[in-house]
């Protein structure tokens, strides 16, 4: 079976490709069969590699298809490697993708571009299959660039509608910018090891480089740049709201469980790097505490439930970034595993019941689903409780516990991160349970005309079923200390580092977290239950603040003032090129000659005489006095 | 006899076509077809008995006959693996212009493809010519039919557009011709030896002040070809004006001299003085680089928006020649390819929009993905070409490029980089403007006919070759190139002289190692 590693990526792009040339001549049914068949094939064998690598038959494997690129030493390939990391990935990918594909075949049912969404589906299922699988950077940023066009042409997937063609754009051109700052590390990359090879690279680096060496800083902060623009970290956060315009599905499993989690992908897989350049895994920390807050706190004050879960996803994201900052690799892993379940449910819900309402996303015209969908409610339910992290029995609770306890115990950690984090937590069960209650308590204000179907249920219910009992293959040291996850990936990712003497302490930073993880839920329920009017007085009394959290900081704002505009007017004052100017105005100085020129040839004779004699008079003249 | 065949099947094929063009149109253009397609073949040919070539020699063909033998003048003509590439290039392309042509043209369809056809056989001639007083000669025969194929054929402003075209290339192109002649007298009084020849007159030495102002004769000529900032502006008019066939040559072919002539001819005869000039001239490419894609941005007229793109992709050519190392001018030789196929199939998708619509202003275009889904997918694959989207040729060829410029210069790099960004930027916007939004056009808008879509797979699998599999592309150019960065190795260029003596064309046995 471990032979059949090439074929997990291919099979998306052959489905992609047979989609894209045939689409238009395929019935509706086989649509969605090739769409979908292509990806469960590829999760079916990525689950019985899987089995290989639990049973440890395996540990590795490399595979080269083909010689890509042979000049002057750089030598990358199109190959394969898979280990236990890329191992988690490729198996949310392709599962979860799975379960999103059967998810659309009804989503998707009555839209004119149904082959064309599967096409695109597949084309970035195997893009992002390659991403995790390269063995190499370039290939890597092959699937980098890949998962990106194809976030492009879903976002923008309703073409018609001029402002979801800006959002696609938008989030194209703004994790373009970071790519920019990863292709300069990968050139940097090459020029000092040259070679672009992860497994050399990594064996390499603490030979060449001592802990601090100011390249390995400099080029762990350009691919950071990378990632903090694919994952939607500050300061490349904003396009990801926008990006809501795509369908739900798209949202669910790009925007959510897979692409833009590549940033933690790509610092988990280069952690060498980072290891050997604390300024720069510092910084990373600091980018993952700042975002989960200003993202957390954004989320607060949407209206559209899309949008919430957007910015609850730049905010989780942060935690995986705070995790790597602080060296909790396996935490930042496992936390975006569970957070692939918990929040492609959520969206994939969250779908349902827009189409439900007619395409209805402002949370404030919905309310009372309870009982009108319920397997959509309780499904929404378990995957909100996983999101606000409910003590025990929610995966959430155990994914996040880790990033807390070790943003404040690991070795790297510092109180500042942990307070950060806990602040976020708090936040995180305010404004999920604030979009639980507005959406399916008090009363109905829109009916409900299309209740969903079995091809709608069945991945809810796997997901909400993974969101709870996947969380309890790690548990916390304090009570049944398991570490499956962590251990599974041990011999990739290092193991953290605690701080001595303060293992005595994570009891009192579990009760506090949730403490204030129930204490959020509580508050959403006496703000938006039980006094449903206090919200609009507080909103009417800081409408500025409110403006400002739901318009994302303003960075749009910013960005438009710092570069759109600039750009835009540059472009457009020198659109008849200013460089063309000298030349026409020799062109123009040769005309004005020619003219005046044939402004003497005027065929009158008497100023011919006139010439002639003038002329000669100063032959003469000028003959006297010389 | 291969070689001289190349151009004189295509100069026959031409005047043939003129002539045949007064009974039958449909057989004048078959045998415009047929001739080109015929030299592609045979391009093809070779390459493939080429193979992995692992030979020291560079040079795979030559052919030499004297032509005007008192001033030194042979018709001399060599192919190594950079002008086979740029032979396949041009053959390719030059298929399908006469394919793209079936329709558009329907005035003085014989003396079009007799245009054509020779504009041809001066880029031919341009790529193989090994005598320089022979390669000003093919320089010019290549202006002068494309001079004819844009004020013809063009569309409104075409007078302005040839002429502009005309001088630009003719002015730049008569530096060049003084360049010559003082290259042709210096070797001339240091050996006694007066003559053209291209590999005589490698081994010349000159003083640092005359080498700089032969270099700068020279490099007029091309960088006004390729085109350089500020001598660019010729560039969006002629562009823009030509016809669909004349846009792909120039932007296919023509510009790719300018490129041709930097590194076949600049740096073998000027090496030191163009060291010395490399921060400029990597300087100049990188604005051009930006300025190019920040005009592109706000260009309305679609042709001229991918004109304006081409100058910005140019940049990368000049980037990359004077990084001097072997990758970046591998990927310089692929982004000679790639952007040939990338620049050429946009402003065919152009052609074909225009004769839909006749139209090339973008503000009357808008969604039409919804009726020319096919135009559609074609249009994004080339738009993704553009921004250097991996999987696709042009990725690597620009990050070859880059990866080599920065081996030679940090701060450029970087800002050649940020490009990628701009180059997104007009990218996407070509994409938004035309293909999607609300449909605004209310005529019929039929889909690509079926000799349309025949020509975009073509291409589309091309650049899609060229971006997964672009080692066979890369081994053939190696030697070349490896001779261009190595210092002037002037025993091997003697070697080849004697090899020329016999005066006839010869197949060089290629050593079979591989490497």
């Amino acid at each position: 079976m471990n032979d059949l590693l090439w074929l997990i990526p291919t099979l998306p792009f052959v489905g992609s490709l047979i989609l894209i040339v045939a689409g238009g001549k395929l019935s509706k049914r086989l649509i969605p069969v090739i769409g979908s068949g292509s990806v469960g094939i590829s999760a079916l064998i990525t689950l019985s590699i899987g089995f290989n690598f639990l049973t440890a038959k395996t540990s590795v494997i490399d595979q080269v298809l083909w010689n890509w690129i042979s000049v002057a030493g750089f030598t990358p390939n199109i190959a394969f490697h898979l280990d236990s990391l890329s191992l988690a990935f490729i198996f949310v990918i392709t599962f979860v993708g799975f379960l999103i594909h059967v998810y659309s075949a009804e989503f998707m049912a009555d839209d004119e571009g149904y082959a064309r969404f599967f096409a695109y589906l597949n084309l970035f299922v195997g893009s992002m299959l390659i991403l995790v699988l390269a063995d190499n950077l370039l290939l890597l940023y092959f699937g980098w660039e890949g998962v990106g066009l194809c976030s492009y042409l879903l976002i923008g997937f309703w073409y018609q509608e001029e402002k979801n063609g800006y959002a696609a754009r938008k989030a194209f051109i703004m994790t373009r910018v970071g790519d920019t700052a990863m292709a300069i590390g990968l050139f940097m990359i090459f020029k000092t090891f040259g070679t672009i090879n992860i497994l050399d690279i990594q064996n390499q680096a603490p030979a060449v480089w001592a802990v601090g060496s100011q390249e390995a800083t400099l080029i762990g902060l350009l691919l950071l740049g990378g990632a903090v623009g694919k994952s939607a970290q500050l300061p490349l956060q904003n396009w990801l709201p926008d990006a809501m315009a795509g369908p739900s599905p798209v949202s669910a499993l790009i925007h959510a469980a897979t692409m833009v989690t590549a940033g933690v992908y790509l610092i988990a897989r280069t952690h060498v790097v980072f290891e050997l350049a604390p300024t720069a895994q510092f910084v990373v920390g600091v980018v993952g505490a700042v975002t989960l807050l200003i993202a957390g706190f954004s989320a607060l004050t949407q209206y559209d439930l899309k949008r919430v879960l957007a910015y609850s996803t730049i905010s989780q994201i942060g935690y995986m970034f705070l995790a790597l900052g602080v060296g909790a690799w396996s935490s930042a892993i496992f936390h975006f595993m569970i957070h692939a379940f918990f929040k492609a449910l959520l969206f994939l819900a969250a779908g349902a019941v827009i189409m439900a309402l007619h395409h209805e996303h402002d949370m404030f015209k919905m309310g009372g689903l309870r009982k009108k969908i319920p397997i959509i409610y309780f499904t929404f339910l378990i995957g909100a409780a996983s999101l606000a992290a409910l003590p025990l029995i929610t995966a959430g609770f155990y994914s996040k516990d880790q990033i807390l306890w070790l943003s404040f115990a690991g070795e790297k950690g510092n109180l500042s991160f942990f307070l950060a984090a806990l602040m976020g937590a708090f936040v995180t069960a305010i404004y999920t349970f604030r979009m639980v209650f507005l959406t399916f308590f008090g009363e109905e204000k829109t009916h409900v005309a299309h209740v969903p179907g079995s091809r709608i249920n069945i991945p809810l219910i796997v997901l909400a079923t993974l969101s709870t009992l996947a969380g309890f293959i790690e548990l916390p040291h304090s009570f049944g200390h398991l570490q499956w996850f962590t251990d599974f990936l041990s011999p990739i990712l290092p193991v953290t580092i605690l701080q001595p003497e303060i293992e005595s302490m994570e009891w009192m930073i579990q009760l506090l977290a949730a403490a204030l993880s129930i204490g959020g839920a509580m508050l959403a329920y006496y703000f938006y239950v039980m006094r449903p009017t206090l919200h609009t007085q507080v909103k009417a009394a800081i409408p500025q603040v409110h403006n400002f959290l739901l318009h994302g900081w303003r960075f749009d704002t910013l960005y438009d003032w710092l570069f759109v505009k600039p750009f835009v007017y540059l472009s457009t004052i020198n659109k008849n090129d200013l460089v063309d100017w000298p030349y026409n105005a020799l062109v123009d100085v040769a005309g004005f000659v020619h003219r005046m020129l044939a402004f003497t040839q005027s065929g009158i004779l008497r100023w011919y005489l006139i010439g002639i004699v003038l002329g000669a008079i100063l032959t003469l003249t000028l003959g006297l006095m010389l | 006899m291969i070689l001289p065949g190349f151009i004189i099947s295509l100069m026959l094929g031409g005047i043939l076509a003129w002539i045949v063009a007064r009974k039958s149109l449909v057989l004048a253009r078959w045998i415009s077809l047929i001739a080109v397609t015929v030299n592609f073949l045979g391009s093809i040919v070779i390459w493939i008995q080429q193979g992995d070539s692992g030979t020291k020699d560079s040079w795979l063909l030559d052919f030499s006959i004297p032509w005007i033998p008192s001033f030194g003048i042979g018709f001399h003509l060599a192919l190594d693996g950079l002008s086979l590439l740029m032979l396949l290039l041009t053959f390719f392309l030059g298929t399908i212009s006469v394919i793209i042509s079936w329709n558009e043209i329907q005035n003085r369809v014989g003396l079009y493809h007799f245009c054509l056809l020779w504009v041809l056989a001066g880029i031919t001639g341009v790529f193989l010519a090994m005598d320089l007083f022979l390669f000003f000669f093919f320089w010019e025969v290549m202006l002068i039919p494309m001079f004819f194929l844009i004020i013809i054929w063009g569309h409104e402003n075409s007078r302005y557009a040839a002429f502009k075209f005309f001088i630009f290339t003719q002015a730049s192109g008569l530096l060049m011709l003084v360049a010559i002649l003082g290259l042709y007298f210096v070797h001339g009084n240091q050996t006694g030896i007066f003559t053209f020849d291209y590999f005589q007159l490698l081994g010349t030495d000159f003083t640092s002040d005359v080498g700089m102002w032969l270099m700068l004769g020279f490099l007029a000529a091309f960088i006004v070809k390729l085109p350089v900032v500020p001598f660019h502006t010729w560039l969006p008019d002629a562009h823009s004006q030509a016809p669909t066939a004349g846009s792909l040559i120039l932007a296919g072919l023509l510009l790719k001299t300018g490129a041709y002539g930097l590194l076949r001819f600049i740096i073998p005869f000027f090496k030191e003085e163009a060291l010395s000039i490399a921060p400029w001239a990597m300087a100049i490419g990188v604005f051009g680089i930006i300025y190019g894609a920040i005009l592109a941005f706000s260009q309305t007229d679609l042709k001229r928006l991918v004109a304006y793109t081409s100058v910005s992709h140019m940049g990368f050519i000049m980037l990359g020649v004077f990084s001097f190392n072997e990758l970046a001018m591998q990927g310089v030789v692929m982004q000679m390819i790639t952007h040939g196929i990338s620049t050429g199939a946009l402003f065919i998708l152009a052609g074909v929009i225009y004769e839909r619509i006749h139209s090339r202003d973008i503000n009357t275009m808008g969604g039409f993905w919804k009726s020319m889904p096919f135009l559609g997918v074609c249009a994004l694959v080339f738009a993704m070409a553009s921004l250097g989207l991996p999987g696709l040729g042009n990725f690597v060829a620009e990050f070859l490029t880059l990866v080599g410029a920065w081996q030679a210069t940090h701060k450029l790099t970087i800002i050649a980089t940020i490009g990628l960004v701009a180059a997104t930027v007009y990218s996407l916007r070509i994409i938004q403007k035309v293909f999607l939004g609300p449909q605004t056009s209310t005529a019929a808008l039929p889909d690509l006919t079926l000799r349309e879509r025949l020509v975009m797979v073509t291409l589309i699998v091309s650049i899609v070759w060229l971006g997964l599999f672009p080692q066979p592309v890369l081994n053939t150019s190696r030697q070349t190139v490896k001779a261009l960065i190595e210092s002037p190795d002037k025993s091997s260029a003697n070697s080849h002289q004697s090899s020329t003596k016999n005066e006839s064309a010869s197949i060089k046995e290629k050593g079979g190692s591989h490497e």
